[in-house]
Order: structure tokens, then sequence, then C-alpha cells
């Protein structure tokens, strides 16, 4: 079709975790328009395979912008240059012709490099066990109407829970902090009722282990805000910090 | 083997109560003897892994993703059925049940689908209660809707996510169990084989996806929460890692699988562009509240909407033909998945479909726009609209949707009996990855229902009285079987490694792909099926010629990973065939067109037909055996089903 395009891609390829990586240049004639960008390199990917080289390695899964496991650099921005969606979810339409496109892994101490284009992500499931749940066990929940929760409240919780825990706010904020991810599940849990009785306790440990896996601090840019593919606002930040320094300034918990 | 389910005597409300007292208890002092594993971390592995930490045993969790949390029932968007009858609208255990076994073209068992309805009402308690945050109304309560042709309005749902929400509670769960050290996580692990000791299930064996070192691990039971195979399709809504190596290694060490064919394809997806796709999106079925679905009355007039020589949003009223509509008068664009399905196909086969492929008919909300106004339609759908208009380029509020059928759930899978145990002791299956209670179609947000259900409130009870049984002795972890299945696995992968062809593995997964729908899709025939399984076999003995893999297996290689798939789906495609070509009826989303009621409907055959189709693995190429468990219905009447 007439209107494909011919493209450069850099694209960061480093062996392992220990090897040193490098950007390396490839071409990609004839993508269409309607392709997805992880398309796109699925279909470098076949060349590469074909010509018996090793393909270029990247974390996705669902591709319909919910599971969170996609996740590349594109031209210095976390998920491309469309706001609001994931790298999966953006289309090749957004680029044009003889465009170079740089591809890079996140890039932060938090989340060190696998291979290629995937990182490790594993700190954020260590933020969330250390006390992103409410203790309840299975087969003792009350009936589920018992407490009416306001639906403004309700609706905040679910804004907060939206977060697909992709990592595009550490990727984009210049000191790798992971604060609105934190601040995501701290916020939806300190909205609801049924997140009061750990509420301090739970800020408390959640950012004990987020300064543990070396995620940095806030300093309010409000880039996560702008990268996050779900816009989740920066208001989760302030709510977690204010309850972090009442939980201070309580003790009231452990 | 005859196959027992042991579904429990007496009247179908009391079955599971009385079940549950006649189980052996484990001691509480006991219970930290035992090792389960759980393979899978969506809804029914995440809910039973906590669910078995929190009664004391210890448990091994693993799943192929770099988190738990990403598993696929994430994706899932409408919602989840619960009879609370919160909507005093007439639901109850009862009708949910009924409608689940008739959506089923009666196809399941009463018994499990009974106790599903049952164990409904607690699932949404327990989401509530983890901080799942459903949708409520202004009183503070929660809201439900009707979906997918259901006519009470029990569907709980949280925005267009669902899945997501409710798979962060159960990974919330989860987690409360790593850090109390009841669960050992294991992620970026694919389980490559089940390791048996004298026909007990005792361990696995995995690999670890980065450095490729191949681990034995065992347990007292294994629980195989793994998902569907609709990705033996290439195209569907699944994920793509979504695979059947799992169910497949366990099948191959002596689990039936049950109903392979039974396959759903969902009717509301965003229509294939090129060849270059590599996955299918689903637009939820609420989509169909308010949408309308139509086609060109004529093959001219599509012909030249395909052509751009006019717009859809011009074509005058008379010109359209609301087909579904047209057909079922009393549930018009609501009638279940299948049927919906069906029609569109049958559109497109006349030549009357639209798009530049002409493979789509038209979901369009000009009539919703005009009566509720385009603000109230962007409240209910807005991000449906804009994920829509995302992929397509295309604005729906000014232009219908186009939309076409695809692949989207598996109802087949391992057999289980009433405790899901498969017919290899100590092997459980939970979820999509089992065949129980959707039989030959699945409602709508039955699917999230099924996989808690299993995963919080029938395995804590059941699995119990296994390990009661066999008792808490340790596992022998030197036992030579472990080494030998190890072993079978390198072979395995040494094979893979040294496939060196002209052909990636992906261009066999995507002419497998063909093939399945082409032939074992929306419409078979008998002619169809035989040409699908030669074809099928051709395909896989030239993929283990000329397939090529790269690399080597002590590194992070998502070509090798990709190859052990399709590999194992390439011999599934195989059996579903087979199982389509034996059910010669037509019942749910199988359909044979040899079987149809004078008015095109899916015609069943309840006197040959009803029962479960349970295949035995007999070795490498050789054919299966077919062992049929007769579906006994004692509480409904099994009637063709209508929705005229």
């Amino acid at each position: 079709m007439s209107n494909n395009m011919n493209l450069t891609l850099k694209v960061w390829r480093q062996k392992n975790a220990k090897a040193k990586g490098e950007l390396v240049s490839y071409q990609a004639d004839h993508v269409s328009p309607d392709m997805s960008f992880l398309e796109m390199l699925d279909v470098v990917n076949e060349g590469l395979i074909k010509k018996g080289d090793d393909p270029i390695h990247f974390d996705h899964d669902c591709r319909e912008g919910i599971c969170g496991s996609c996740s590349l650099h594109i031209n210095g921005r976390p998920h491309g240059p469309k706001q609001g969606i994931t790298t999966c979810q953006l289309h090749m339409r957004s680029f044009n012709d003889k465009d170079t496109i740089v591809i890079e892994p996140w890039r932060a101490e938090g989340f060190p490099v696998i291979k290629d284009l995937a990182t490790d992500r594993s700190a954020f499931d260590r933020i969330q066990v250390a006390g992103g749940f409410i203790s309840v066990n299975t087969g003792g929940a009350p009936d589920a109407n018992v407490i009416p929760i306001p639906k403004v409240v309700a609706d905040e919780a679910f804004n907060s829970a939206t977060c697909i825990g992709c990592g595009a706010c550490v990727a984009a904020c210049k000191n790798a902090s992971a604060m609105l991810f934190v601040s995501a599940k701290v916020s939806q849990l300190a909205l609801l009722p049924q997140g009061q009785p750990e509420r301090y306790r739970r800020v408390q440990a959640m950012v004990a282990q987020m300064d543990a896996e070396g995620f940095g601090s806030c300093t309010n840019t409000g880039a996560c805000e702008a990268e996050c593919p779900k816009e989740i606002s920066i208001t989760n930040i302030a709510r977690m910090n204010r309850d972090y320094f009442t939980a201070k300034l309580l003790n009231s918990e452990e | 083997m005859k196959l027992d389910a042991k579904i429990p005597q007496g009247p179908l409300a009391e079955k599971w109560s009385k079940h549950k007292f006649n189980l052996k208890l484990v001691n509480p002092a006991n219970k930290r003897k035992y090792t389960v594993i759980v393979v899978g971390t969506g809804l029914a592995g995440a809910s039973a892994a906590a669910s078995l930490a929190e009664l004391g045993y210890n448990v091994k969790a693993f799943c192929f993703q770099d988190s738990p949390r990403r598993a696929h029932s994430i994706a899932a968007q409408g919602g989840i059925n619960g009879a609370k009858n919160y909507q005093n609208d007439g639901d109850s255990v009862y009708r949910l049940f009924y409608d689940t076994i008739k959506g089923g073209d009666y196809r399941a068992r009463e018994g499990n689908v009974y106790r599903l309805a049952e164990v409904s009402v607690n699932i949404i308690d327990q989401c509530v209660a983890q901080g799942v945050p459903f949708a409520r109304e202004y009183g503070g309560l929660l809201d439900n809707r009707s979906f997918g042709g259901s006519q009470v309005s029990r569907t709980f749902y949280a925005r267009g996510q669902t899945g997501q929400q409710l798979l962060l509670g159960a990974y919330s769960s989860l987690n409360r169990q790593v850090n109390l050290g009841k669960v050992k996580m294991f992620t970026r692990h694919e389980m490559m084989d089940v390791v048996t000791i004298d026909g007990e299930a005792k361990g696995i064996v995995t690999r670890d996806l980065i450095s490729g070192a191949i681990e034995t691990h065992s347990a007292h039971a294994v629980l195989l929460c793994t998902g569907g195979y609709g990705n033996v399709f290439y195209l569907s809504t699944n994920a793509m890692g979504c695979n059947v190596t799992a169910a497949w290694k366990a099948h191959k060490r002596g689990a039936y699988f049950a109903n392979p064919c039974f396959t759903q394809i969902h009717p509301t997806c965003i229509p294939v562009t090129g060849e270059h796709q590599s996955k299918l999106t689903l637009m939820s079925e609420s989509l169909r509240n308010d949408g309308r679905v139509w086609a060109p009355k004529t093959k001219e007039l599509a012909e030249k909407i395909r052509k751009g020589e006019i717009k859809a949003a011009e074509l005058k009223d008379d010109d359209r033909d609301y087909f579904l509509e047209r057909k079922y008068p009393a549930f018009g664009n609501l009638v279940p998945r299948d049927v919906a399905s069906r029609n569109a196909k049958e559109i497109v086969d006349e030549g009357r479909g639209v798009g530049t492929s002409g493979i789509a008919v038209y979901l369009d909300f000009a009539e919703s726009i005009s009566r509720l106004g385009e603000d109230a339609v962007r409240a209910k759908y807005g991000n449906l609209f804009d994920m829509y208009q995302q992929i397509t380029d295309e604005n729906p509020y000014k232009q219908p949707m186009r939309i076409y059928p695809a692949v989207h759930y598996t109802m087949g899978g391992l057999w289980v009996d009433y405790n899901l145990q498969t017919t290899v002791k100590g092997l459980y299956c939970l979820g999509e990855a089992n065949f129980s209670e959707h039989g030959a179609n699945r409602l709508g947000a039955s699917a999230l229902m099924q996989g808690l259900a299993d995963g919080y409130f029938v395995i804590p009870y059941t699995l119990g009285d296994y390990l009661a049984t066999i008792g808490p002795k340790a596992i022998d972890a030197n036992h030579p079987a472990f080494e030998e299945t190890k072993k079978n696995v390198v072979d395995r992968i040494n094979r893979l490694i040294s496939l060196k062809g002209n052909k990636t593995v992906t261009e066999y997964h995507r002419e497998l792909g063909h093939i399945m729908w082409e032939y074992c899709g929306m419409a078979r025939t008998e002619e169809g099926l035989i040409k699908a399984k030669g074809l099928i076999s051709e395909l896989r003995k030239d993929f283990w010629k000329n397939a090529i893999v790269t690399g080597i297996n002590e590194e992070f290689n998502q070509n090798l990973e990709n190859a052990g798939r399709v590999a194992d789906f390439l011999e599934l495609g195989e059996l579903m065939v087979d199982d389509a070509l034996d059910r010669k009826e037509s019942c749910g989303g199988h359909f044979r067109l040899e079987s149809q009621t004078p008015e095109g409907e899916a015609l069943r055959d309840d006197d040959n037909y009803a029962y479960v189709a349970a295949w035995q693995y007999n070795g490498d190429n050789q054919p299966e055996s077919l062992h049929k468990e007769e579906l006994v219905f004692e509480n409904v009447k099994l009637t063709q089903r209508s929705y005229k």
C-alpha cells in the first residue's frame, strides 16, 4: 500500500543483565500504519529469526493495554508519544515515513535490565507484598452490601486502582521515584472503609520497602502523572504523604 | 477406566453442603506438613494459592509472567455474576443455575453448576472485603447490570476492567501470604511437565525463563490453573503468552482432556486488518445493550460500502438489515454469543460484509445517541469507544463500529470430577483450564465467577479430603521419577533448539490458526474436519523438520518459549478436530452444518450426545481413546434453545 512507511530503528540490545548494552540500528520497511508498535517489532523479529539472529526481547502479553507487561521507552518517552496509552496500544500511524525511532528499556536502578528491552520489575511485587492488602481470610467476609460506600468515594478508589503496574511512572521520573505507583495502591485502600484498620501500618510498610528497593525521592515534577498510561493523578502522592506523616506523628500502629 | 464424576446423591440444593460434611478434614497442626503446588496465578490460581495458604498449607505458586498480577484474567472487561438478587428482579441461585445450564446448551453437570451458582454470592462478599472497587449507586450500595442476554441484573462490575480489579484483589491476598511466608512465589517460571509416582502427581518440572535452568519441585498435590487454549487459533482475544502447555503435559501424563472442541467465539471484536495482526481486541459485550447490529441489505450495497463509494452512516434504514432484531424479535441484539457470532458469519459468507476486507458487520450507536444523547453514551462506553478509535482510527460516534467474531474462551479442558480432581490422583485443575461448568457455551460474566469459585470456595474443601487420605509424609524428592521427567524435558528442549530450518515458529502458528479457524471454527462439517486433520498432521511433521529456533536454552529465549508452546498447539489441534468429528450434533458453540433446525439453529441430539467426551492419550501419533461421561438431568428439562 502506498501509505506504508520505511523506518529506521535504534534499539537497545543487551545480551543479559551483566553484559554491556548498545544501540543497534535496524531497518523496518513497508510498515503499515494499521500495525501496532509491537506488531512492527514482531515483523522485525521475524526477519532476524529467519537470518538465525537473536530476536529483540521485550515484555508483552495482553496487547490491549491492561496487563502492564509492555514497557518501552520510545523516543525518550515511556510508552511513546501519545498520552494515556501503553506501548501495545500505540499504532504506527503515529509515526511518519523515514522517521528514526529510538527504543530503550525502562531506565531505573529499581528496574535492572534482564535482556534488551525487558527489565526486572519484581520490586513492585515486593512493595505490594510488604503491605498492599487488606487482611481478610477467605470465607470471613460479611455481606457485600453491609457497608454502604458513597459513590464518589468508590469512584475515587477505583481511579487509584486502575494502576497496571507497568512502571512508566518510575521510568519517566528523573529521580526514578516509585511514589505514584505506591501511592495509588495506598490511596485505593485508604479511601475504602475496609482498608481503615491497617491504614497507617500499610503506608509505613510499603514506603519502607519502596525505599529499600532503591527508588528515588519525589520532587513533584509531575512527569509520572504525565506519562501514566492510566492517567493516575499525583493527588495520590499527596494523600500518601499525608497518611505517612500522620502515621509517624501518631505512631499509632507499631 | 470408568469415569466417576463423584457427584453427591440427594436433592440439588443439598449436594454441596452434604458433600462438604462428608469430606475428610486435615488436622490444623498437620496442615503445615503439606506442600501444594499451584501453577498459574490468574483468578483461579491466585485465589486457590491464597486460600490454601490461609488454611495453613505451604504453597509454591508459579507463573510465566514477570508478576502474578499480569495473568490474563486481568483483561476481562464486563463483569462477574452473583445471584445476590440485590435488584429484587427475581434472581436466585436456582435461576443462575438454570440460565447457566441452558446457556451451555445442556452439556454441563447439574451438580457442578448448582454449586457454582450457590457460591457466587460468597465471591462478591469476599471481593468487597478485599477492597475491590465495584461500581456503586448513589446510595452507596453495589450496582448491577444485565449482561449477555440475561433477563435479570446480576452482574457486578468495575467499569470496563472487572477482571483487573478482581485479580488485584486475589493478588493482594496472595501477597499477604507471601508476606507471611506461607506462599513461595516463582515468577518467570514455566511448567514443563508433571511428575507422577505410582500414578499420582507429586511434583512438576519447570524452566526458569531467564536462566533456562530446568528445576524439579515436589509436593503433595499439584493444581493446574493455567487458563484456556484459545491461542490454538493463532488469532484470539487471549494474551500472547496464553498456552495449553501445562494442561497438555498433564494430558500426556494421564489426565483426560474433555470436550476440546467446545470453543467460544465472541461476537464483538475488532476485525483483522492484515497479515501482521498478532491478536484481536474484544469490545465488551455490554455494547450490545445499546448498539444495533446490522449489515447492508444487498451484496451490491455492501460492495459500494467496501469500495468507499457510500458511507455506512448515510445508508437509509430501508437499505439496512438489522439481522439479529429481524430473526430474534424477543432477544434482538442480546442473543447469546454463539448465536450472534454465527449470524455475523452468515452475513459475511453471503457477501454482505463490510470494511475493506469485507469481513465485518456493523454495531451502530446512532439510534442510542439520538435517544440518550452523546454524553450519556460516552459516560457508559467512553473507554470502549476510545479504544476502538485508537485501534481503527475511526470515530464510532460518527460512523458505526465494525465488528467480527473472534475466539475468546475455551469451555473444553482437562476433565475433572466434582472435587476438581483430574483422572490423575493428586492432580487438580481449576478455572478455564478445566472443562466443567459452561457446557457447550459460556454465558457472559461467568468466567470470572467460575475461576474464583474454584479457587476460593471449592478447592480449599475438596483438596483437604485427598491430603487427609494420603497423609502428611514428606514426598521423596530424590525419587527417580523426578530425574526421569526432567530428562524428558531437557531432551525435548534440545530437539527444539536443534531446529535450524527455514520457517519461523510464528509462521507455523499462523498456519495452524488458519486451519483451525477455517475448519474447526464457527461452522464445522465432517468433510472439512477430515481435511483439517490431515493438514494439521502434515504441518506438525513439517514443524519438527523445518522450523527455526534461535539461540540456546541457557538464556532468556522468547523464541524457544514460543516454539515449545506452538509444538503443543500442533498436537492439541488434532484432538480438537477428532472431538468435533465425534460430536455429530450441534450444541452451543459447536455448530455442525449437518445438524441444524429448519431455521438454521443448532440442533442437539440428546439421545446420542448428552455426554462429556473425555479423551485419553495413548502415546505419540496414536489415536486417543474416547470415554463418555453420560450427563444426567434430574432437575431441568432439556429443550431446544430458542431466542425468537
